[in-house]
This record gives structure tokens, sequence and C-alpha cells, in this order.
């Protein structure tokens, strides 16, 4: 029983990661109608930024507090999120209003790769390390109930905390704002809302700047897990089966979507894993979406779309 | 009943609108006096869609121009219209589905919201008052609308003549000096067509809103409006006063057709 749900906790912290990976795809989706492949490449640009900033932070103003300078990379980097998503508003999307959604995602697989390059050239190629000082050590919970208790990792713990607390934000801004509602409204009908004088352009720099600051925070996390590197790219597609699970419209399908693969990657491994010879969480989650696309393709929480014939 | 008809607001002029081949109007002129109701008629296909998004800048027109309170103008994005005073509503209704009534009718107050990003998101002091000051004006709209059951309501569980109102009342909110209706009584019962009528007339009357309104069914059109332009395959056929569209030769042969 211990076991089973170390493996669960282990599972439930991956998850929280892949949501807010996800997440960035989602807002994207809802607001804007455009399917954003660069979601990873924003997410390695971001984490590359902060890992690079807080080396060059200390040597140029000469500090030697970690904390302060890695909240002012945070900071930087947060502001770079923000120009580039009104570089992509201003140069890009904005010539492609009403274009056909396959155009739209050309254009993001365009953004991806230069973002990829320019990445790479502007802040190096080797890996990196953010260390925002997330503690290492494993605890042990609920020793009193189970022989030798649960084994969390602490810094699983804090990452899941920080993830969940940006979704909480995410959702309060959406729902108690006049501009989260003014997002809401372009989400449901971009004409209707234009014709109400909401003005989509500056609505989808301020997408693309939440969804800049989700990849910053993905990339802050992942990067610290895992060293900062290209291969920060493919958690992009880690979370691709994750929205076809939850509905690419829904922020509370993109978290429990997230959840599910998670815990089912991390399960299927441990009690399945042993009888197929193993490797299973590998292609769990794309075999899952699959099982999805074939009897639910709106996914669990997303809209059905009906066409009139 | 008198009512003061003033000068003209809305001046179209000569404006044709083609999409490749398709000729979707041509050489249309009219124009739209302040606090009327004016009324663009006209059988399926005629056009009357197609000219109601020339003024809201939803197309641009090929030719022509269209002049607003003394500007002139040839292209305009929608947004802007609706900063200028002009709002509409839709055929098929394009409400913000997942948001309730009272979400939905704030919208429309979105341009009137002067206070930034930051202090909403930290609900400071100016932003807070700004919310509740909007919020009486769509309570109020609400109230007028006589929609109060259904405030918290998402739109899409609302029955369709009710959904309806929530769009009028979206539109409303902007506090427009012209209201542009898209076929508001289409789909509708009798009782339904009744109570939109009514607000409309009352919209008309009380807030001093000038009124432009497509409709297909001629019966209510010709109660309700000031005065008439009867639209045919892209072309104006007739314009006047109810009266004297619904003698005009051209007009009976558009709508009933004739022994050739």
């Amino acid at each position: 029983m211990g076991f089973f749900l170390e493996t669960l906790f282990g599972g439930l912290m991956a998850g929280m990661l892949y949501s807010l990976v996800a997440l960035g795809f989602v807002l994207i989706f809802k607001a804007s109608g455009v399917f954003n492949f660069a979601q990873g490449a924003m997410v390695l640009f971001a984490a590359l930024a902060m890992a690079r900033f807080a080396e060059w932070i200390p040597l140029w103003l000469g500090l030697d507090n970690a904390l302060i300078a890695n909240v002012l990379a945070f900071i930087v980097a947060g502001v770079i999120m923000f120009v580039v998503a009104w570089l992509i508003e201003r140069l890009v999307l904005r010539h492609l209003v009403n274009q056909e959604g396959a155009t739209l995602l050309m254009a993001t697989l365009g953004i991806t790769y230069f973002m990829e390059g320019l990445g790479q050239t502007l802040f190096g190629s080797d890996i990196y390390q953010i260390n925002i000082g997330m503690p290492k050590d494993p605890i042990f919970l609920f020793e009193s109930m189970f022989e030798g208790g649960v084994l969390v990792n602490k810094e699983d713990v804090i990452a899941a905390a920080i993830a969940a607390a940006l979704v909480v934000v995410l959702s309060l801004f959406f729902q108690k704002t006049a501009t989260g509602r003014a997002l809401r409204a372009v989400a449901d009908d971009h004409q209707a809302a234009q014709s109400i004088g909401i003005p989509l352009n500056r609505i989808w720099v301020i997408v693309w700047c939440v969804a800049g600051v989700v990849a910053l925070v993905s990339g802050m996390i992942w990067g610290s897990k895992l060293g900062v590197q290209f291969s920060l790219t493919t958690v992009a597609l880690r979370a691709l089966p994750v929205i076809i699970l939850g509905g690419l419209t829904s922020v509370p399908g993109a978290i429990i979507g997230g959840l599910i693969i998670g815990v089912g990657e991390k399960l299927s491994e441990v009690y399945v894993g042993p009888y197929v010879g193993g490797g299973i969480e590998i292609w769990f989650a794309y075999v899952l979406a699959l099982v999805f696309l074939l009897f639910r393709p709106q996914g669990l929480f997303g809209e059905k779309i009906i066409d009139r014939v | 009943m008198s009512k003061h008809i003033g000068d003209v607001v809305l001046d179209v002029q000569n404006i044709s609108l083609r999409f490749g081949g398709v000729k979707a109007l041509t050489d249309i002129s009219f124009n739209v006096r302040e606090h009327e109701v004016r009324a663009i008629i006209g059988p399926n296909g005629a056009g009357k869609s197609s000219m109601l998004n020339c003024i809201n800048g939803v197309y641009t027109p090929t030719e022509g121009t269209i002049t607003f309170r003394g500007q002139t103008f040839d292209h305009m994005d929608s947004h802007q219209v609706a900063a200028m005073g002009i709002a509409r509503t839709f055929q098929n209704l394009a409400l913000f589905k997942g948001m309730s009534v009272l979400d939905n009718i704030m919208t429309g107050r979105n341009l009137r919201m002067k206070s930034n990003l930051f202090l909403q998101a930290l609900r400071l002091g100016p932003a807070e008052r700004e919310e509740i000051e909007h919020r009486e004006k769509v309570e109020r709209i609400i109230d007028f609308l006589e929609i109060q059951a259904f405030r918290k309501t998402p739109v899409g569980q609302l029955p369709y003549g009710l959904q309806k109102r929530v769009d009028l009342g979206r539109a409303l909110a902007l506090e427009p000096q012209v209201l542009l209706l898209d076929e508001p009584m289409a789909g509708m019962n009798v009782e339904e067509k009744q109570d939109m009528c009514r607000f409309i007339l009352d919209v008309n009357e009380e807030f001093r809103t000038t009124v432009v309104l497509i409709e297909h069914d001629m019966g209510v059109v010709m109660d309700i409006s000031d005065r008439v332009v009867v639209l045919d395959y892209g072309k104006k056929i007739g314009d006047g006063t109810p009266d004297e569209v619904r003698n005009n030769e051209e007009v009976i042969r558009a709508y009933l057709g004739t022994s050739h």
C-alpha cells in the first residue's frame, strides 16, 4: 500500500508539470484558435533565458545572493517572453487573421524552428543549470501508518505547489477581472467580441504573454529538474496526449488530463511493466490518446463540434 | 406618438460588394436619420446581411463610402466601429455561450473600462469602483429586458427567445448611438416577436437610439419602422415609408412574383 501511494504521488507530481505545459497550448488555442506548435520552443527559450541571466546578472552586478539573482533573471526572462509575444502577434499572427487553421499551424511550426535557433544562438547550446534552491532530499510521509512510510521527493512537492499556484492565479485572472472576461469572450466568439469593441490584436498579445509566462514557469521547473537543454522541447510533445485527453478548449481538462497521464504512466510502468518487459512509460500516454481519439475525439471536457450538413 | 426625427447620422453612398464574380451588392445608397427606426428588407439572398456587415466593418465594400456623423470612411475594423458608437446583434446568435447572462452583457462595457490590467489583477480601488459602476448600468439593462431571473444562468442554457434578448442587452451595454439588428425576430414565435418589437420600440424611445434593422418578415417591420429600404438580388428596389413601400410595384413583384 505504501508503495502504491508512492507511485501515485510520483505520478501526480509529474502530471502537474504536464498540465502546466498543456495549459500553455489550451490558453492560446482557446483565445485565437491557433494550435501553437511553438509552445515547446517557448519553454526552451524561456528556460535558456532564465538560466543564462541567472549566471550573467551576478557577474554584471557583482551580486552574490543567489535568490536575488534568480528573481532578477526570472523578471528579465518574463520581459523577454512579453517581447516575444508582442513580436509574434505583430509580425506573424496579425497578417494571418481569418486564415485556415492549417496555415496558422504551419506558421507556428516556423516560429518553433526560429525560436529554437535564435534561443541557442543568443544563449548558447550547452546544458545549463537552473538552481532555484530546490531541496533535493526526499521526505517520508505517513510513517505512522505504513512501515517505512511513503517516500516523496521534496523537489517534486514544491514544483507541484508552484504549478498549482499558477493555475489558481490564472483561473482567478480569467474569472474575476474585466480583461479575463474579455479573453473568455474572444475565446467563445471572435466576431461577436470584435463587434462589441474588444480589440483582437491586444487580446492576442495578452494571451501569448500569459502563455509565455506559463512557458517560463514550466521551463524553470523542468530545467531545475533535468537541466536546461534542447530536449526540453520534447516536453511539449508529452503535453500533446494531455490535451487530447482533456480537450483542446478546456483549462480544467488540461489539468486533469495531465494528472491522469502522469499517474497512468507511473502506475502502468510499475504494475504492468514487468509483464511486458517495461518501457511502458514512454508510450503509455500516446496509446491512451489514441484510444481517446477513437472513442471520444473531443476529449474529456472539450466541446463537441457539431457541423451542419 | 410625437417623436422628433433628426438629421442624417449614417449615410451609405454607392456601396458595391463583390466576392470574386458574385455581386452581393450593387450600387446601394440610403441614409439613416437620427432617432428613426430604419428597416432593410428583402427576400432571401437579397444582400441584407452583407449590407449590415459592410456598415459594421466585417466586410470592406468593393466600392462606395459610408459616412457616420460627418466622418467618411471606406475601410473599418469591427472594434473601431463599436468604439464610434455603432453596436450590433447577430442573426445566428453569437453569444459567449459558456458565460453567464451577466458576464455576457458586462463584456459590452469593455470599451468604457479605463482601468488597466494591473489594477484589475490586484483589484485595487479604481478598478473595483469602475466594475461596480458598470455593473449598475448592466443591471439597469437586465431590468429593462426583464431577464432578472436568469442573471447567473449560462446563456447556452436559455431558450432561444431569451438568448436573443441577451444579444440585444450586450449591444445596449455599449450605449450605442446606432443599433444594428440582424433579423431580431428570426425563428421566434408570435409572442416572442411581440416582446422583441416592444423592446425595440422602447429602446428607440427611452434611450433615443437610432435603430437599423434587417428583417425577412415584412409584416412586423411595417408596423415598427419609420422608413424601409427594400433590396432584391443585391440592388435597391424601393425606399420610403412603409405605406409607400407596400404599394411599390417592384417590391410587390419581388415578394410575390408576377406572371410573365
